[in-house]
């Protein structure tokens, strides 16, 4: 990328002196400023690809919320799924911080599980793929609670795992795309809305 | 007393507080010619480093969330670094039932490195409104007092907009505004319809270059801190030039604890924590200019006690602390379904709407008083976490399915948030909690808070128009709102539309307020206020604008009067 002229010194040197340093944006660049950004993007990017080590849940419950993730936003025709989004690494990695999503999240997990032996004897992951389908349509909704209570930690167990998911599928590269946003660049001019006969004209 | 650090020099002016209203103040004074210690209690801003200006979600290991999801309630990590609701060690105290909510920034800049950058001026019947209905009170000055320091700040800070001729928002000196996007259009088109007034907003933000900044790049992030300060905040507007003058020293990681006085009742400096080193410090001045946001000013006047002011600092009035206000908040938005017919496209825009709906029934008998403005959001946003908890939350489910309904409504919602006047109250108001100091030992505020059916009625007001102009736009009102409760019509708790003003008022008569028309207070001549303390009513326009014509005008006050050998 071209810095037109200013150096990573010359960089360096903004950031150091801050916003009260005078003259700093004046003579700053928009090219230096993405210079900068891109910078601090490599520094603040998260690791390389690899195999992920979960930082707060077991290697079995980190399987099992794999799978969760996978059923929540799967892949389809459009694009892939939470898991290569990245979703069950961001969980991972806010869960580790708080103990209230260690509760809701670490919690359900052997909720589930300890359902999943009830109903028939195997965890969640041991279940054969009709017998996972029928827990999380009875999970997937409140209605199931208000007919049977005994599912309502289950009910807003998963309830949070899915909004986690999507928080996680739709912040990726992947997600975004699959939404088709468009956006997040620089614009000489705004071009406004594009005219669409019996919509915005 | 041994282990105060004295400042060997005496500064012109000690300014507490960099945002709108201390920023103004440094750059003024030291251009007139002013030395000026400007304190502020947090540390310093670097926008090239602290800007997350372009950047994507997925840049960040936690994706805008905060470390365990710690930034979900103070606006995503994205915003500025800027504040919070709580601040560690720096707690502030409610009476049963106020529920008030206070967004403390300490940083250089203050909160305007994240502001909404809505720049409205109040219009002539603002600074009138007890002689309008009876309550609350008038304003020591005029519209016209303002209107040169509106057109000043205008034209320095850079505000677009357009001329309208609406009376109860006055046209200032604009730059052209960018278009509208396609939410925008809808909402105008069904407005037209309804009569309602809807034109383009007023922002601080460049769409043409000014004293050398450059225009707004589009990217919608302003909120973010703008690394080419293509908007307006303190940090990067104004202080820079008073930097340039040789006349300004900053000191950070300074939090106020006392206003010091003298034997005949003056001002003479300023004693502060030095948060690194835990040890209080001392700065001389020759006058002090507050302006640490209206709570914070208020709490550092009531906390500066001595036998000449022994109920703080400028309060012979026992009015410091009262007239608390913040603005009325409701929000609510709809489901317009045939905009998934939109092609995808670049809708980012400017941080913030481009069409506004100013106050628009001031010409009829309304059931509440004063008025309110409306503002908009919506269409294709850069995704971001909480995007879908709302489908999530209706529709459940999983799978295939929800994927699918995830694409279908991203970008087909359009939602509104009302903004209106809240009157003063006397059930609400801030005072020194007699029992919790800070962690630097500073006594801490106690808050009081009510809205009265004035409040609830607008909000109520808000709402029904919400829903008629979603309707008149062919779209679904979906949020669903209490009569009762807590939050009657969706009405947000008091503070937290983070326009809290009027706890120093100023008023033609010393016995009812603190500070005259010039922001100077009536007890102590070198004593100014030039923060949103100072204003008298909370009009449906946001408070920052006016904050700043306040303060331009004060300091220029304080700079003639120091000529004179007043000060």
């Amino acid at each position: 990328m071209s810095s037109q002229g200013v150096t990573r010194r010359d960089i360096l040197k903004t950031l150091a002196m801050g916003a009260v340093g005078g003259s700093v944006l004046q003579v700053i660049p928009a090219k230096a400023a993405e210079f900068a950004h891109q910078a601090v993007r490599k520094e603040k990017a998260t690791s390389p690809a690899g195999k992920y080590t979960p930082k707060y849940f077991s290697a079995h419950q980190y399987e099992t919320l794999n799978s969760l993730c996978d059923a929540i936003i799967p892949k389809d025709d459009r694009s892939s799924g939470a898991v290569e989004a990245g979703a069950p690494e961001f969980i991972d990695l806010l869960t580790g911080e708080n103990e209230k999503y260690q509760l809701r999240l670490g919690g359900g997990l052997v909720w589930l599980d300890s359902f999943c032996d009830d109903r028939y004897a195997k965890t969640f992951l041991e279940c054969a793929p009709e017998q996972r389908t029928e827990v999380l349509d009875l999970i997937a909704y409140r209605k199931n609670a208000k007919k049977d209570a005994s599912l309502s930690q289950g009910v807003a167990f998963f309830a949070f795992l899915r909004k986690m998911t999507c928080d996680g599928f739709y912040t990726s590269k992947i997600g975004i795309a699959d939404l088709q946003y468009i956006g997040n660049t620089s614009l000489r001019e705004f071009p406004g809305c594009p005219p669409v006969p019996g919509v915005t004209t | 007393m041994a282990q105060v650090t004295r400042s060997p020099k005496t500064y012109d002016v000690c300014v507490i507080g960099s945002g709108a209203g201390g920023g103004m103040a440094a750059k003024v004074l030291t251009e007139g010619g002013l030395t000026v210690a400007l304190l502020e209690a947090g540390p310093q801003v670097y926008p090239e480093k602290d800007f997350k200006m372009l950047m994507w979600p997925y840049d960040l290991p936690h994706r805008g969330a905060g470390v365990g999801g710690s930034a979900l309630e103070n606006f995503g990590e994205f915003l500025a670094p800027n504040g919070a609701w709580d601040i560690a060690g720096e707690p502030y105290t409610s009476a049963p039932g106020a529920d008030f909510q206070w967004f403390r920034s300490r940083i250089v800049g203050g909160r305007t490195n994240h502001w909404g950058r809505i720049a409205l001026r109040f219009a002539p019947v603002d600074f009138r409104s007890y002689t309008r209905d009876s309550l609350g009170a008038d304003w020591p000055i005029t519209y016209e007092d303002l209107a040169p320091y509106y057109d000043k700040v205008e034209s320095y800070i850079g505000v677009f907009g357009t001329k309208e001729n609406v009376s109860s928002a006055p046209d200032g000196v604009f730059l052209p505004p960018p278009k509208p996007r396609c939410h925008e259009l809808i909402v105008k088109k069904a407005c037209d319809k309804l009569n309602v007034i809807c034109i383009p907003s007023r922002l601080a933000i460049l769409t043409r270059s000014v004293n050398g900044r450059l225009p707004c790049h589009y990217c919608g992030q302003c909120g973010r801190g703008c690394v080419t300060a293509s908007n307006f905040s303190s940090s990067q507007v104004l202080l820079p030039p008073a930097m340039t003058t040789g006349k300004l020293t900053v000191i950070t990681g300074a939090m106020a604890r006392e206003i010091v006085v003298g034997k005949d009742g003056k001002a003479e400096g300023v004693s502060y924590i030095d948060k690194t080193t835990r040890m209080e410090k001392r700065i001389s001045a020759r006058a002090v200019v507050v302006a640490a946001s209206a709570c914070e000013s208020a709490r550092l006047l009531l906390n500066s006690k001595s036998s000449l002011f022994p109920d703080g600092l400028a309060n012979s009035s026992g009015t410091v602390g009262r007239y608390l206000t913040d603005s009325v908040g409701s929000d609510g938005w709809g489901e317009f379904p045939f905009l998934d017919k939109m092609p995808p496209h670049n809708h980012d825009g400017v941080g913030g709407m481009h069409m506004y709906i100013p106050w628009w029934k001031f010409d009829r008998k309304n059931d509440f008083p004063r008025g309110y403005h409306i503002e908009m959001w919506g269409g294709r946003d850069m995704p971001g976490v909480g995007m879908f908890d709302g489908l999530c939350h209706r529709e459940e489910g999983y799978g295939a399915g929800l994927k699918q309904r995830a694409r279908k409504v991203y970008g087909t919602t359009i939602g509104f948030s009302g903004r209106g006047e809240m009157i003063p109250n006397p059930d609400t108001f801030c005072e020194i909690d007699p029992e919790v100091v800070d962690q630097w030992g500073i006594p801490v505020l106690r808050f009081h808070f009510k809205w009265t059916d004035y409040e609830l009625r607008q909000a109520q007001d808000m709402q029904q128009t919400f829903r008629a102009i979603v309707e008149a736009a062919g779209g679904e009102y979906r949020t669903k709102t209490r009569i009762d409760g807590p939050y009657p019509f969706g009405i947000q708790p008091g503070g937290k539309i983070i326009h809290e003003v009027g706890t120093a008022r100023m008023g033609a008569d010393p016995k009812s307020s603190v500070l005259n028309g010039y922001c100077q207070a009536h007890d102590v001549k070198n004593l100014f206020v030039t923060d949103g303390a100072s204003l008298v009513t909370n009009p449906d326009k946001n408070p920052t604008l006016t904050i700043m014509a306040l303060s331009w005008r004060a300091s220029e006050y304080l700079l003639s009067e120091a000529q004179k050998g007043n000060i």
